[in-house]
């Protein structure tokens, strides 16, 4: 009851993941949130035999940084990584569920799971908290079982989608334009649509992550790019700006 | 899913559910069992329930009285879901035509512009969705699995009017929370005949606890066969019709379909009057757009048409209308 009659400043729910304003609003009651926002940008393609996550590297809260080293990819299995942004501490809870999870299905079933399934059990983690989410935004990148790229996307209760392309996170809604436009060819007329070789996908999402950091806050420190092939996973870390 | 609770695999593995046993393991912690209403410890496993996800709720100030969540005792969130929608059905002499846009908007932002609003469940039902969107998924996932699991136990499929009964019914627990469903199941009946109706009737008056708030179908003269449209909603609602339209958009749809509807239209000009009906709501309406889905179903099951986008038909319009503005001005 309380609740409905404290004033409501910007630092309240109707904003998600943006800054307190530090100013005078007038008295404000302050109640404890489960949640924070911690940044954060992640990214996913999906190309015709390879599949990229790319994330940036920085951790905040609020004005400050807590840590410029904390990349959001997570491998899951040898053919799939999760990128999750959002708020840390449920990150770490959520990935360490599927890590479990995993582990059970393999022990049970006697294989790994594959992208497609983890994507429909992932759905069902995040449903089961409803009432109460997981303020996370998934991204999932990987091979599906014909060895073609695919990347699911998910809204931070369940409801998820196969995509080429998707980002998520701070910075999602600048660039999501920018990869309509230069991945799916969107809002131009009269374009040849080629298909994306690899290095040009790691490229663009360098190029894409560099934009992000000069214009969102959140997003900056370093970029972690995993690039998913069939010979494996295999990492790369390059430098963004720091301020 | 469904071949796993035959076998009653699910039961052994309930315990290692995630959130019993990596959440908080203190005592005084129950869950909510939704189905029956009641708490229960979170170690003891639940033989066959209905509904197959077990939900966790925020600890509350009150949570020794016994009451579902609502909005003052539940967590606030800090993001928006993806809401807001145009989606229409009607039957006509042809069968029953499904459409829906393809935008899935959350807060100002379009978090998909290339969603699948509507879904088939089996070879003569196809759903369409509107409301949030995770729900919407996920309980078309659920409903998927009921009926699948009724076929194989009782070798025969379930009625459309069945089905819609069935999923009322699992919603109905939910009734106040935030779950937000409004989906219209548009199929076709393949047979008639008495015994099956009294089958499904007599199936979920044994299974059923708390039947106080459903609405019941008094349309006893619409044949047991043939085209179906019944519209399903989280706050309880279960109507049969013959034209329904959901979401945001609704109101443009409306005005276009009830303008151009009639039960003698072909085929050809029922599917257009549903894009048209569709484009205009997407045009009017900023929780709509991008594309059009259109399902067709008939006694020989769903059919899909190739998903338009309306950018091309807005700038057919645009042209016709500068069109008719020049020929105006020629005769003038």
């Amino acid at each position: 009851q309380l609740s409905e009659t404290k004033m409501l400043s910007a630092q309240g729910f109707g904003d998600p993941g943006k800054m307190k304003d530090y100013h005078y609003t007038g008295p404000v009651e302050h109640k404890f949130s489960p949640y924070a926002f911690n940044g954060g940008t992640v990214l996913a393609v999906a190309g015709e035999d390879f599949a990229i996550v790319a994330s940036d590297t920085r951790l905040s809260e609020g004005y400050s940084i807590h840590s410029r080293d904390s990349p959001k990819c997570y491998k899951l299995t040898d053919t799939t990584v999760i990128g999750c942004s959002g708020f840390h501490g449920d990150c770490l809870t959520l990935t360490k569920i599927i890590d479990a999870r995993l582990k059970m299905y393999k022990h049970s079933n006697n294989k790994t799971m594959t992208s497609g399934a983890i994507a429909a059990m992932l759905s069902t983690i995040l449903y089961g908290r409803r009432f109460f989410p997981y303020y996370v935004y998934n991204i999932i990148g990987g091979l599906d079982e014909e060895g073609k790229g695919a990347v699911y996307s998910f809204d931070p209760v369940g409801s998820y989608q196969r995509d080429t392309y998707k980002a998520g996170g701070s910075a999602s809604a600048m660039l999501q334009p920018l990869l309509d436009n230069q991945i799916g060819f969107k809002n131009m007329e009269g374009v040849e649509q080629v298909p994306l070789t690899q290095d040009k996908a790691v490229q663009l999402v360098k190029d894409v992550f560099i934009s992000a950091a000069e214009r969102d806050v959140y997003t900056g420190d370093a970029l972690r790019v995993c690039i998913i092939t069939k010979e494996g996973i295999n990492e790369q870390t390059i430098p963004l700006r720091k301020d | 899913m469904a071949l796993e609770d035959i076998c009653r695999f699910k039961d052994r593995h309930h315990k290692w559910f995630p959130f019993s046993s990596l959440e908080d393991t203190d005592t005084s912690l129950y869950m909510m069992d939704y189905f029956n209403l009641r708490w229960r410890g979170l170690r003891t496993s639940e033989k066959n329930s209905a509904i197959p996800l077990d939900f966790f709720t925020p600890p509350s100030a009150n949570s020794a009285s016994f009451c579902l969540p609502n909005h003052s005792t539940t967590v606030r969130r800090p993001f928006p879901l993806s809401h807001g929608t145009t989606t229409l059905g009607f039957i006509f002499q042809g069968g029953v035509i499904a459409a829906a846009d393809t935008r899935a908007s959350a807060g100002g932002l379009v978090a998909c512009p290339a969603v699948h609003k509507i879904t088939p469940i089996h070879s003569h039902l196809v759903v369409t969705s509107s409301g949030s969107g995770a729900d919407c998924m996920l309980w078309e996932r659920i409903l998927t699995r009921e009926i699948r699991l009724y076929q194989l136990r009782h070798r025969r499929r379930l009625s459309i009017r069945g089905t819609a009964k069935l999923l009322s019914f699992m919603l109905h627990p939910f009734k106040g929370t935030e779950v937000c469903v409004a989906l219209t199941l548009c199929g076709w009946d393949k047979e008639a005949g008495d015994c099956a109706k009294d089958l499904e009737d007599s199936y979920f008056m044994s299974d059923e606890s708390s039947s106080a708030d459903v609405t019941r179908i008094t349309d006893s003269t619409s044949p047991k066969s043939g085209p179906k449209l019944i519209y399903v909603c989280s706050d309880g609602a279960r109507l049969q019709g013959d034209i329904f339209s959901v979401g945001s958009g609704s109101p443009y749809a409306y005005g276009v379909l009830d303008g151009g509807l009639k039960w003698s239209l072909s085929k050809d000009e029922a599917i257009s009057l549903a894009r048209e009906a569709v484009f205009r709501a997407t045009h009017r309406d900023a929780y709509s757009g991008n594309n059009v889905d259109l399902f067709h179903i008939t006694a020989q099951g769903w059919s899909q048409r190739k998903r338009e986008d309306l950018k091309e038909e807005y700038y057919r319009d645009m042209e016709k209308r500068s069109k008719d503005r020049r020929g105006k001005i020629k005769r003038e």
